[in-house]
């Protein structure tokens, strides 16, 4: 056989429309495997109620005086919390496909390159905004309240995105990088504790603590996020009702840093690829 | 170009390891061309690389007369691909594995809803078209696997190691099914470290060790560089195995292979045969076997290569420990 057998010329690259539709294909292909594997669903909704509700009624009081006047630094806090989290799906159900061959069977057909990739990421946004939803819908049951309007909540979660989406490199790595799925989750849970902890995610930043561990609470991406959050649903300080939240300022902030991790993670990946091919 | 597949000189390194050192080969179309080697040969390797997976340091390919670098999506819309590990993902249905495809092959969707039903019919897994892939057995995933990258009706297909790790039924009911393929006029490129199955598929075969090409030929060519015939002779008891070795060696001109009390040595002249039957005689040797047989791909591979494929000694020990505990 050769090339001139095929009476039609085979198209060189994949065209715009159809790396979309491929793309569509495979974020089907990773929402319907919630269908079979139900636990994943409550993995994605059991964690977040049950953060809600333990930090709210043990560390509530003693923190902030009562269980309402701690949510509104909480809620926005797990929310922020919960999108690291499941951004290490990424890397978990990235490291599955690679290691069961599944993305090599990818590969080997004629479709947008970026696909398998895009069509994953699409596929956890969509779990990301439904455990963003769960935290608000237990937050609300138990007294959480946006204070400023209710549209705001949709430049809330659009940030929320972009930084997971910067955030979720580091997944791919990692999921590039090790042998096995379970290595990711026990290699996310390790730095995203950390890094959640270290932050004003469930208790403001005060001179209470030594400098550099403030320092690094008051820079943190996670407390940026916060606040941001925070101003964006609350509008105001959440010790200081007197004080307005700014929003740009951190929101900016946080996305920086999203860049500069997925500039690191970006080129590290890509050499983990190539290695492990 | 008259070859669907076609390789020159392909070099891959992994870091420090060297993975191919210069391995060509050629496919006529319709034809299976059998890649056999142990593992770590460089056949895995050699795929990925004709399958548009890995670029290769050094040579070039082409597949389907287009090149493997330069016209990489237009080999994948020839191409077929099952890997060692089954690709199929687990969480889905047998019927959703192959719709998946489809759809990303552009097929519409009740399109690729009627070519999984077909595929999975003639796979023998209709009855398990609505459960996930997770419950299937090992040879029904392979099955799966295999009718996942036939969704595109592809005109040349790589198979790496597609029986490895199955039972001997699954394995020759995959046979069949390749069988079938060429039929079609699918070329095949089949990797495997089973000798028995590159002489019942392959037209041609190539032979790898080491990231090299060690020989090339039919399935007789092979056999006959090998010498074409073996002569095996079990003396009744095993105190003799030692003469027999000696007198089998003189006649022959060739060291002859000890093995549980098994002496066997290629034979080039059968007419030598009289020869040994009459010096064990006047030896004083009583035999419980005497035979002239053709040679075995893993005598090929003995003779080629100075050690037998790893599966072979891996057999080869496992027999002995079994009689050790006998004993």
């Amino acid at each position: 056989m050769t090339a001139a057998t095929h009476t039609t010329p085979l198209p060189r690259q994949v065209g715009l429309g159809t790396g979309l539709r491929n793309t569509m294909t495979l974020t089907w292909r990773n929402l319907v495997q919630i269908k079979h594997n139900p636990m994943e669903l409550i993995d994605l909704s059991i964690q977040p109620i049950m953060f809600v509700l333990l930090f709210a009624f043990v560390f509530g009081p003693a923190m902030a005086g009562s269980v309402s006047d701690y949510l509104p630094i909480l809620i926005p806090g797990i929310i922020v919390q919960n999108a690291l989290f499941a951004s290490m799906t990424t890397g978990v159900g990235l490291n599955t496909d690679v290691t069961k061959g599944v993305f090599d069977r990818f590969r080997s057909l004629p479709i947008a390159r970026t696909a398998p990739l895009a069509g994953r990421i699409i596929a956890d946004t969509v779990k990301q905004a439904w455990s963003m939803l769960i935290v608000l819908v237990v937050g609300f049951a138990i007294g959480f309240r946006v204070e400023t309007s209710w549209i705001n909540l949709v430049p809330a979660f659009l940030l929320l995105l972009a930084f997971s989406l910067l955030f979720a490199w580091v997944s791919v790595f990692v999921g590039l990088a090790v042998n096995e799925p379970e290595k990711v989750q026990i290699f996310g849970f390790t730095i995203i504790f950390p890094i959640t902890f270290l932050s004003n995610a469930f208790i403001p930043v005060s001179d209470k603590y030594p400098t550099w561990i403030r320092t690094i609470m008051e820079n943190n991406p996670v407390s940026l996020l916060g606040d941001a959050i925070r101003g964006l649903l609350i509008g105001h300080d959440v010790t200081d009702p007197s004080v307005a939240q700014p929003v740009a300022g951190p929101a900016i902030a946080a996305l920086l840093w999203g860049v500069a991790i997925a500039a690191v993670f970006i080129p590290l990946s890509m050499r983990a690829f190539r290695r492990g091919v | 170009m008259s070859h669907a597949i076609q390789a020159e000189g392909l070099v891959k390194h992994f870091g420090e390891t060297k993975a191919l050192c210069g391995v060509s080969l050629q496919a006529e179309s319709g034809t299976v061309l059998g890649v056999l080697g142990p593992n770590g040969a460089g056949k895995t390797t050699t795929t990925r690389i004709l399958a548009t997976l890995i670029r290769p340091d050094e040579g070039n390919a082409q597949v389907g007369g287009y090149d493997v670098l330069k016209d990489a999506h237009r080999v994948r819309q020839l191409i077929g691909l099952t890997g060692q590990y089954a690709g199929v993902d687990e969480m889905l249905t047998g019927t959703e594995n192959l719709v998946l495809i489809a759809r990303l092959l552009g097929m519409s969707r009740p399109d690729s809803k009627s070519r999984a039903a077909e595929l999975l019919e003639r796979f023998d897994l209709s009855d398990a078209a609505e459960r996930a892939a997770k419950t299937y057995s090992g040879g029904m995933r392979r099955r799966l696997d295999l009718a996942a990258s036939l969704v595109g009706r592809p005109e040349i297909l790589f198979l790496d190691e597609p029986t490895t790790g199955l039972d001997p039924r699954s394995r020759t009911g995959l046979w069949d099914i390749v069988r079938g393929l060429t039929d079609d006029g699918v070329t095949v490129l089949l990797t495997t470290q089973y000798l028995e199955e590159a002489d019942q598929l392959a037209d041609d075969i190539i032979v790898i060790d080491h990231g090299t090409v060690i020989a090339s030929g039919t399935s007789d060519q092979l056999k006959a560089q090998a010498g074409g015939q073996v002569l095996q002779v079990r003396p009744v008891n095993a105190a003799d195995e030692i003469t027999v070795a000696r007198v089998v060696a003189d006649l022959l001109d060739a060291t002859p292979e000890q093995r549980d009390g098994l002496v066997s040595a290629p034979v080039t002249d059968p007419a030598v045969m009289p020869a040994v039957v009459r010096k064990l005689d006047e030896a004083g040797v009583t035999l419980s076997e005497l035979n002239l047989r053709k040679a075995t791909l893993d005598e090929v591979f003995f003779a080629l290569t100075g050690h037998h494929t790893d599966d072979f000694e891996a057999e080869a020990e496992e027999l002995m420990s079994q009689e050790e505990a006998k004993a």
